[in-house]
């Protein structure tokens, strides 16, 4: 039993950090109907960036609460995800926005070369050890089963933000602005909405969750490098296919979702399968479960809008 | 000095071949020079060049010819494919004996140039299994491969840990994979139960479900077959989930990068294994290290011995057979034996060193210390 709910909160943690990197997928999609692979690589920004900055912080005043430091580097780590992405629409998206389907398809997948590549050029080959301000002291809230305050704050930083953009989306100005793009660009902007201004929003916007996600990412495992954005983002894109891509609700709980399978279809797949598979599945459970889910509701879990959108 | 060379006269007349010259033999070394590290690269080439040396001061006779050994040292940039051009120009060159490559990943493409060419090679640091049994009559090592280092993890930590329960972890890599089956064989002949056998990717920074899997399976050790950049956070984990479990990985782990990345998490419960042992338990190693560091004016890196070892090796062929031919000095070279400064100097029928050793580390007091 202790098993069974460490592995739960063991996939809500990854889940939470899916889920918020899954957002940025599903809205610049819901909006454009792009599919920005290059999203994953602006995680791996934030979390250097937040890197960079800690340890600077860190060498000028070491005295700094810690808190305040993480703070400081998660702010700064928005900032530059927020520039990089506007930059990335405005440079290798926005001229393509009438263009094929494909053309954006494949830029977008340049581009996250390209991020690769200057992140190895700016930090460097090496895996760098990234502070733990967040203490990783396990506690026992039920006996067997252990947690820490960086996951704590991993799921209820997550939980947060989520609703916010929820409420921003459904409640403000702004947020039906949006939506009204994402319906129709020609009509919206009849209807006097600056589309080309939305739409950097939008991508500005996933850009800072992702920059939360990769400050959460690289705290949770203390660990950060320059291919990091690559695993996560594959994951936060399957996870708002399974939740039905362009809606926000759906990548929320498929990034959940996802997390959870993938912690106990490691933990339980050879059980399940009598010892034919092991751990090594551990991705492929995953996307089986993606492949089940597509067959009964080809839209994902939540997803209405992709059908007249596609 | 006029009774030797009478000495050598008459002894040349013996065999009829007289000559007043002395016969250069060339040798090769490979190593990467340059790029991020050509450290080792250069101190191999060293190690060989000290060899060289010390058997010119000598005046080694092969077949009763007096012999000035010379070494080329090549540079392969640790990359496969210019590996395998430096390579053919040493066949061209028309080398009797190569000391090399460092890496496994440039000494695999290039063994098979040397094996056409019939040009006995010994690689001073190549770890990699496959190396020796390409079937290739020609192809040493003097380090210990990754199956003897598995064989020896397996029993480090069913015995001396006290091993009963034995969970194993690798990353799917050639590498990982391969040191995780062997020790899973070594710990099991020795008695231990393997309770559990998990992956994950040379890419994963998460390992809690995993983790979380063998927690269930209560092991007293816990071995990981990877790289240090999974090692480090996986240690972290492991404290996470409250296990208490003994932890146990080979080279790949066993840097100062995998302490830096595991952070407060490592202890004393933490170990590693690595190829060969630390020179001050060499036996000819203070010797070595002082003439080392007399010639060069560099400290000895790692493998710089083994590569002393290695042209000694190829000299010490030489001149039991009478002969510095490839076609006729190797079969000297199988049958070798002779005290290096790593250890009794021997192969077996694969090529493989015998006896090769290999070190455990325990984490002390922030490093790594051998035990």
């Amino acid at each position: 039993m202790e098993t069974l709910l460490q592995q739960l909160l063991n996939g809500l943690v990854v889940g939470s950090v899916y889920a918020l990197v899954a957002l940025g997928y599903t809205m610049v999609y819901g909006i454009l109907g792009l599919i920005n692979f290059a999203h994953g690589e602006v995680l791996m920004v934030g979390a250097l960036t937040a890197l960079t900055v800690i340890s600077t912080l860190m060498g000028i005043a070491p005295d700094t609460p810690p808190l305040l430091l993480l703070g400081v580097g998660l702010l700064a780590a928005m900032v530059v995800c927020m520039i990089v992405a506007f930059l990335m629409e405005r440079l290798a998206y926005r001229k393509l926005r009438n263009a094929p389907r494909l053309a954006p398809l494949i830029t977008a997948i340049g581009v996250s070369f390209l991020l690769q590549t200057l992140a190895m050029i700016v930090w460097g080959r090496n895996y760098h050890t990234f502070p733990q301000l967040i203490s990783t002291t396990p506690m026992q809230p039920i006996e067997g089963v252990f947690i820490n305050p960086i996951q704590i704050t991993t799921i209820v930083a997550s939980a947060v933000i989520m609703v916010g953009l929820v409420l921003l989306v459904t409640r403000t100005k702004l947020g039906r602005a949006m939506r009204a793009t994402a319906e129709n660009h020609r009509v919206a902007s009849l209807m006097g909405v600056d589309v080309n201004k939305i739409i950097a929003l939008t991508f500005v916007l996933g850009a800072a969750l992702a920059a939360v996600a990769g400050v959460l990412f690289a705290s949770n495992y203390g660990i950060a490098h320059y291919a990091m954005g690559f695993m996560p983002g594959l994951k936060a894109f399957t996870a708002a296919v399974l939740g039905g891509i362009g809606n926000l609700g759906g990548a929320m709980l498929g990034g959940i979702v996802l997390g959870l399978v993938e912690a106990v279809g490691a933990g339980y797949i050879e059980h399940l399968t009598f010892g034919f598979l092991n751990s090594s599945y551990q991705d492929i459970f995953a996307f089986v479960i993606l492949g089940i889910v597509l067959i009964f509701r080809p839209t994902g879990l939540l997803g209405e809008r992709v059908s007249d959108r596609a | 000095m006029k009774k030797t060379l009478v000495a050598i006269a008459i002894m040349g007349m013996g065999i009829g071949a007289a000559s007043a010259a002395d016969m250069v033999v060339k040798l090769g070394s490979v190593a990467p020079l340059t790029g991020s590290i050509s450290h080792l690269g250069k101190d191999n080439e060293n190690g060989a060049r000290l060899a060289v040396e010390d058997a010119n001061a000598k005046g080694i006779m092969i077949g009763g010819k007096k012999v000035k050994f010379e070494l080329m040292g090549e540079d392969d940039q640790a990359d496969p494919r210019t590996g395998t051009t430096v390579a053919q120009r040493l066949v061209d060159a028309d080398v009797k004996g190569i000391v090399g490559h460092l890496n496994s990943g440039t000494t695999i493409p290039a063994s098979r140039i040397y094996d056409q060419a019939g040009i006995p090679m010994i690689s001073p640091s190549a770890t990699n299994p496959k190396l020796t049994q390409q079937g290739y009559k020609a192809v040493f090592r003097t380090i210990a491969n990754d199956v003897q280092q598995g064989s020896v993890v397996g029993n480090f930590a069913a015995k001396t840990l006290g091993g009963k329960k034995i969970a194993i972890i690798d990353d799917r890599t050639a590498y990982g994979q391969g040191l995780a089956d062997e020790t899973e064989k070594a710990a099991k002949a020795a008695g231990a139960q393997v309770v559990a056998r998990e992956f994950t990717t040379d890419k994963a920074t998460d390992f809690m479900a995993i983790l979380t899997k063998i927690k269930a399976a209560n092991p007293d050790v816990i071995m990981f077959g990877g790289m240090d950049a999974q090692a480090g956070p996986m240690v972290k984990q492991i404290k996470q989930l409250g296990i208490t479990a003994k932890y146990i990985t080979g080279d790949g782990g066993c840097s100062p990068e995998m302490i830096k990345l595991a952070g407060d998490a490592i202890s004393s419960s933490v170990y590693c294994t690595m190829a060969g042992i630390p020179l001050d338990k060499m036996p000819g190693g203070k010797d070595f290290r002082d003439r080392f560091k007399k010639r060069f004016g560099a400290d000895v890196q790692i493998y710089s011995p083994y590569a002393y070892d290695a042209a000694m090796a190829i000299i010490h062929a030489m001149e039991k057979s009478g002969s510095a031919e490839p076609s006729k000095y190797l079969a000297a070279l199988k049958s070798e034996s002779f005290p290096g400064v790593t250890g009794n100097i021997a192969f077996d029928e694969k090529g493989d060193i015998k006896e090769g050793a290999i070190t455990v580390y325990q984490f002390k007091d922030g490093a790594w210390v051998a035990m």
